[in-house]
């Protein structure tokens, strides 16, 4: 199966500096298992969908992208907010840290693991402000409660702890926790698996509200179609490790090239 | 089986032990880990802790950092909670008394080396003493983060943005920092550690203090410093600054209204009394009333 080739420029960003420049990155645990070639440009403000079966290297990848695990091969170019290129995996890992926490952010699926369950609500929210330098009580108070307005919970429970939150209203302090600090890209790993089709729903148009709003650049990585279709502006199609189809989603879902992205598509339940 | 005296001063020694219990090789050890500690100030320098002849949590760590710095002519005061009598701060009075036939003190000013739990001692430390810390949890971020590998690379990149967060719950939960002991420091504006289960009124005392302060783990098995004239500041807010505890009482035996006070039942009524911590200070601050 040849790699296609999987550089798109789109129209509405053409011209723009990259956010993420992604080439020809890989990271293999055993033949075909991992991901492999893989290159992209991410530009700001656009929403990149990463769909594929369990064990395709979703995750691999998403990990390999956002400096948690070292690639095998190629290299990932990030531009700052002063315009900086940095070469992701030759910089320091106190400079990935950084940005780890300022510029970027990373929504788990599973929010125990990206909250920390022992502190409150609003000491969840503030975490990132704190590292930041942030040594105003006041201050970090006021964000929290604007947060919580912003991922529609009640802005009464701020000391209350996590655990005590419903799964939905956790994933939604996940995400205001990783927004406080203004992030331009947001990596989220099926952040809608796990709750309900209503729940889903709720927290997917908050997404969507989020990413306009905040004129976020996101890689999501699913496996629900619906939630690509909805949320991301562009699809990457895996399989057995290796990028199949990429494009715009529309025309990806609409019209799949590769057979397995027509399959993908055609085991969608349709009402 | 005691040896003769040969210093009229000093108690006898016992005969069977080396000097100081441990045995030489184990002291140099611990003596490399503490000259690496005090070069890089609030660092945990790992060390081969050993087995002591009293279970952890009773200052295992306190007493080996004690018996690796000892020297015949030290002069030791042992002080548990402040005071000079309770039991453990006897016992290893007499430990070292034993094993090193070194002279012991409870006066302040005349000890060379004091190893504590809990206090520093109100009196003003000089030049040339040496503070021995009993440490029962070495590492500041241990609330937040339980693995030991995340915690090193926090300190290794300066990461210490949660231990804010800790100081944030207490406001949001009480309205004040309600940390009241082991309160963490940042020293000489690099490393965040932990002054041992001192009270937060005993902080400031740290911070450009002409004696060396060594911490000792027995159970964690760490070693740390703070070197004399050392900046060591308290974490704190901007709109909640760091502030140490004070009392309306002043001290019953000796009528202090400045040092650090215990609260104490005295009988089946309920009665309460308040009286220094510190011992030692308590009894001079009433020899010297006595004398006027």
């Amino acid at each position: 199966m040849a790699a296609l080739p999987s550089i798109i420029e789109t129209t509405q960003s053409a011209g723009r500096q990259p956010l993420l420049a992604v080439r020809e990155v890989g990271k293999l645990f055993g033949p075909d298992k991992g991901c492999q070639n893989v290159s992209f440009d991410l530009y700001p403000g656009e929403v990149l969908g990463i769909v594929g079966e369990s064990g395709s290297g979703k995750s691999t990848l998403l990990s390999v992208l956002s400096g948690r695990s070292q690639p095998q091969e190629g290299n990932i170019t990030y531009c700052n907010k002063q315009g900086e290129l940095i070469d992701l995996y030759s910089s320091s890992e106190a400079e990935r840290r950084t940005l780890l926490r300022t510029e970027w952010g990373f929504v788990e699926q599973n929010p125990r693991d990206g909250l920390r369950m022992g502190v409150s609500a609003g000491a969840n929210i503030g975490e990132r402000l704190m590292a930041q330098g942030v040594r105003h009580y006041g201050t970090l108070r006021e964000q929290g409660l604007s947060w919580l307005n912003q991922v529609e919970i009640d802005p009464n429970r701020i000391d209350d702890l996590p655990r005590t939150f419903s799964g939905g209203m956790q994933q939604r302090l996940q995400i205001a926790r990783n927004l406080v600090s203004s992030p331009r890209l947001v990596f989220m790993d099926e952040p809608t698996g796990g709750l309900d089709v209503s729940v889903q729903a709720r927290l997917l148009d908050m997404l969507r509200r989020l990413v306009r709003e905040l004129d976020l650049a996101v890689v999501i990585v699913t496996h629900d179609l619906a939630v690509a279709r909805l949320l991301a502006d562009r699809l990457m199609v895996m399989r057995r490790s290796r990028v199949v189809e990429s494009g715009l989603t529309d025309q990806i879902l609409d019209d799949p090239q590769h057979p397995y992205t027509q399959l993908l598509v055609s085991s969608v339940l349709q009402p | 089986m005691i040896s003769s005296l040969e210093n009229q001063n000093r108690p006898a020694r016992a005969e069977g032990y080396n000097f100081a219990y441990l045995d030489e090789q184990t002291k140099r050890m611990i003596r490399r880990g503490l000259l690496k500690a005090v070069a890089i100030p609030g660092y945990q320098v790992p060390f081969g802790g050993r087995e002591m002849p009293l279970p952890y949590g009773w200052g295992t760590g306190g007493i080996q950092v004690t018996a690796a710095v000892l020297g015949e002519d030290d002069v030791l005061k042992v002080i548990d909670q402040g005071a000079d009598d309770t039991t453990n701060a006897v016992s290893i009075r007499r430990f070292f008394s034993t094993t090193a036939g070194v002279q012991t003190t409870e006066r302040t000013g005349e000890a060379t080396i004091i190893q504590t739990r809990h206090r520093i001692p109100e009196a003003e430390l000089k030049k040339g003493q040496i503070m021995v810390f009993q440490v029962p949890i070495p590492e500041p971020l241990r609330f937040i983060e339980p693995s030991e590998t995340e915690t090193k690379t926090m300190h290794a990149l300066n990461d210490y943005g949660v231990m804010h967060v800790k100081l944030y719950e207490d406001i949001a939960k009480y309205g004040h920092i309600a940390t009241a002991y082991a309160y963490p420091v940042l020293v000489d504006d690099r490393y965040v550690m932990d002054p041992s289960p001192i009270p937060k009124f005993d902080n400031p005392k740290l911070d450009m203090s002409p004696a060396l302060m060594l911490f000792g783990a027995g159970r964690e098995k760490r070693l740390y410093a703070v070197p004399p004239y050392t900046r060591v500041s308290s974490l704190d807010f901007d709109d909640h600054p760091f502030e140490v505890q004070k009392w309306e009482q002043s001290c019953a035996i000796c009528g202090s209204d400045h040092s650090y006070l215990d609260e104490i039942i005295v009988d089946d009524q309920g009665t309460r009394q308040f009286v220094c911590s510190d011992t030692d200070y308590c009894s001079q601050q009433v020899a010297r009333q006595e004398k006027q």
